[in-house]
């Protein structure tokens, strides 16, 4: 069988959808992944001298036992989403985007210097162009390791940690120069964060008395606009064929490289958006931390929605809740919340180990496919 | 910007530029080897991470300097065969398991960190050994020879590796799992039990980094100690073109402007520090922009290898 058509059959099982064994195949493998990590989590748990069940009732009860609770997990899982849409894109065009952490960064800074320099539009304008803009900070963040590769063969993953470090040190320059909050440097503390960002700027909240805002609404509909246009446009099929098989795409004049650094672009894109959503939803303001980590985090909630937009939905609420329930479970038995980051680091492993059964498994259909097409006349 | 050209602060520069070379040579040394066979180990900077703890924590205990570095290179190696087993056994994705060892690491050294030490507490680390004669050269013997054993050892490290490499049968296995594993499949080769044997191999001397770092360098340990070094050294062996030589140029190199950029904010130049703190990594992209050595790179790299796939 030629090359180019192997693609084409890849992508039409792809395009087929319901293909109920493979989205059960999609859901039980990183569902194990996360329960047997939760497993190996409890174990060091009872290590360190604490009730893993105790923990882990707190852990749910903190994420889900109260509407704060609930509302910080949806806040927490917005970034995520946002980050891991892009992740999404890069990977099914076979790129690895590490980057997430300074497009989030970029998208944070042009989202408080815009509203702070224009302070005088009105909402409806400002944050709508507010947005855009920190969508396109992170573009560009993302498109500089995009051209690299595409141009110079420069490793994505290398130059994407790079530009991690060097947008970390521009964001410290920034909020201790041209950007600290007058009001810090009036009364002395110098305090390294920027001033807080004009009411009008600031997104509209959904539910009073919490922190869920506009931004976690806007997530779930661009997840199913890259949803469309991952399987519903010509770019998002050349997007997913040259993640299949490069070389044949080649063969059939898709231009790859340009193809691998656009969703490096959109991947950045993303994350930006995220960062734009932390300043105008969630902090206000620019400060250290305002990543969050979630440029490493929303990798691992693609991973779990298993490449797929639609997919990350849920996987992100589920990390959003994990995250808020790790502060919860600190306070009640004392367990220092950085064993979520080795959990996490676990259900990376585990699911990025379980995808051989699903190869083998897909390897297995094709031979069946391919016997069946023999035995016909 | 005069002062920053003497005489005295180019030997200064330098003289911190050798020893925090150290770290990045054992750490992107190691990934030669695994990388050599065809595997990315993008989770360096968790080893270093884990082992820099355990290596403290040893040494914090016991006082035992060596039995740290023991410890550290075990823990490396325990490191090693989980990557393995994820990405040569069950195949994984490299980029990805890589980035989930890294926030293991992260994760589990921050933990235990935090349960068993609490706060920053400093030891006392490896003291520098003044090598006779050498030492008394004026200039050059007090930036080369007067260091601690673990930043000598970064050194000789270099041409071993080379001449394992280069000049044994075992050198020759490493680099053919990693050019042609289906060739070398079929001349008996066991790909798998060799890629093992260099990540392993790797992630022992990654250990070796990090305690260089926590019980030779620094002498204390902190959550995020590394700041990504590890992440450097694999961006490094890129650079260094999978030659041992060529990754010691890189470590100096990297090195260089890291001191470089000490020295700037120590001698309160009127260079905005962040400037200078984002300068090694600038160097970084752009020597992998201008990394010519590209023919080197092992062709299965970043290929996991299953019998009877063409």
């Amino acid at each position: 069988m030629p090359p180019n058509k192997a693609t084409e059959a890849g992508l039409a099982r792809q395009r087929a959808g319901f293909d109920w064994s493979k989205i059960v195949l999609n859901l039980v493998l990183p569902v194990a992944g996360v329960l047997v990590a939760l497993l190996v989590g409890g174990i060091m748990l009872l290590v360190l001298k604490a009730n893993p069940i105790v923990a882990y009732a707190a852990m749910i009860s903190g994420a889900a036992g109260s509407l704060s609770g609930v509302t910080q997990s949806l806040v927490k899982a917005t970034p995520l989403l946002l980050v891991g849409l892009g992740i999404c894109i890069a990977f099914r065009a076979n790129v690895i985007n590490i980057g997430g952490e300074g497009q989030i960064i970029l998208g944070a800074i042009l989202a408080t210097w815009f509203p702070l320099t224009f302070n005088r539009w009105p909402g409806w304008l400002l944050i709508p162009a507010t947005l855009m803009l920190g969508f396109l900070a992170g573009a560009a963040w993302g498109f500089v390791p995009g051209i690299l590769k595409a141009r110079l063969k420069v490793n994505e993953i290398l130059s994407t940690i790079m530009m991690n470090a060097i947008a970390l040190q521009f964001m410290y320059l920034l909020i201790r120069g041209p950007l600290m909050d007058p009001a810090g440097v009036a009364n002395g503390t110098f305090l390294a964060q920027s001033a807080a960002l004009p009411r009008q700027a600031w997104l509209p909240r959904l539910v009073p008395q919490t922190t869920l805002h506009a931004g976690a609404i806007l997530a779930v509909i661009l997840a199913v606009a890259v949803y469309f246009f991952l399987w519903r446009t010509t770019i998002g099929y050349r997007i997913r064929a040259v993640g299949l098989n490069p070389d044949a795409s080649r063969h059939s004049g898709i231009n790859v490289a340009f193809y691998q650094a656009l969703s490096l672009t959109l991947a950045g894109g993303f994350a930006g958006l995220a960062g734009a959503i932390e300043i105008m939803g969630v902090q206000h303001r620019l400060l250290d931390g305002i990543t969050g980590g979630y440029g490493f985090t929303g990798i691992v909630a693609a991973l779990l929605g298993s490449l797929h937009p639609l997919g990350v939905i849920p996987a992100s609420i589920i990390f959003g809740g994990l995250l808020v329930g790790a502060n919860e479970m600190q306070r009640s038995v004392q367990v220092p919340s950085s064993l979520i980051n080795v959990i996490l680091g676990m259900v990376v492993l585990f699911v990025s180990g379980s995808a051989i059964w699903s190869r083998r498994w897909a390897a297995q259909r094709k031979l069946g496919e391919t016997q069946e097409e023999q035995v016909e006349p | 910007m005069n002062k920053l050209l003497s005489l005295g602060v180019l030997v200064k520069i330098l003289t911190t530029m050798v020893p925090f070379a150290a770290p990045f040579l054992y750490a992107a040394i190691g990934e030669t080897f695994s990388q050599t066979s065809g595997v990315v180990n993008l989770g360096v900077d968790g080893i270093m991470l884990l082992s820099a703890y355990a290596a403290f924590y040893t040494v914090l205990n016991t006082g035992n300097l060596w039995l740290g570095l023991l410890v550290a290179a075990l823990v490396g190696l325990l490191m090693g065969l989980l990557m393995s087993f994820i990405s040569v056994t069950l195949k994984a994705e490299q980029g990805i398991s890589g980035i989930g060892l890294y926030m293991f690491g992260l994760g589990l050294s921050s933990l235990l960190f935090e349960t068993t030490i609490g706060t920053v507490k400093t030891v006392n680390g490896f003291q520098p050994v003044k090598i006779p004669v050498l030492a008394n050269i004026p200039v050059i013997g007090p930036i080369l020879f007067q260091n601690s054993v673990p930043v000598y050892g970064a050194f000789l490290l270099v041409p071993i590796a080379w001449w394992v490499l280069e000049k044994t049968t075992l050198g020759l296995k490493i680099k053919s799992v990693g050019q042609n594993p289906a060739a070398a499949d079929t001349l008996g080769i066991n790909v798998d039990r060799m890629r093992y044997f260099s990540v392993c191999l790797g992630s022992a001397l990654a250990g070796l980094a990090g305690a260089s770092l926590s019980i030779a360098l620094v002498n204390l340990f902190q959550e995020n100690l590394t700041a990504g070094m590890g992440f450097i050294a694999v961006a490094l062996v890129y650079f260094g073109g999978w030659n041992p030589w060529g990754v010691l140029g890189g470590a100096l190199l990297f090195s260089a402007a890291n001191s470089f950029q000490l020295w700037v904010q120590v001698l309160g130049i009127k260079v905005p520090s962040d400037v200078a703190v984002m300068l090694p990594y600038l160097l970084t992209i752009a020597a992998l922009t201008v990394t010519v050595n590209r023919a080197r790179q092992p062709a299965a790299l970043n290929k996991p290898f299953e019998r009877g796939e063409s």
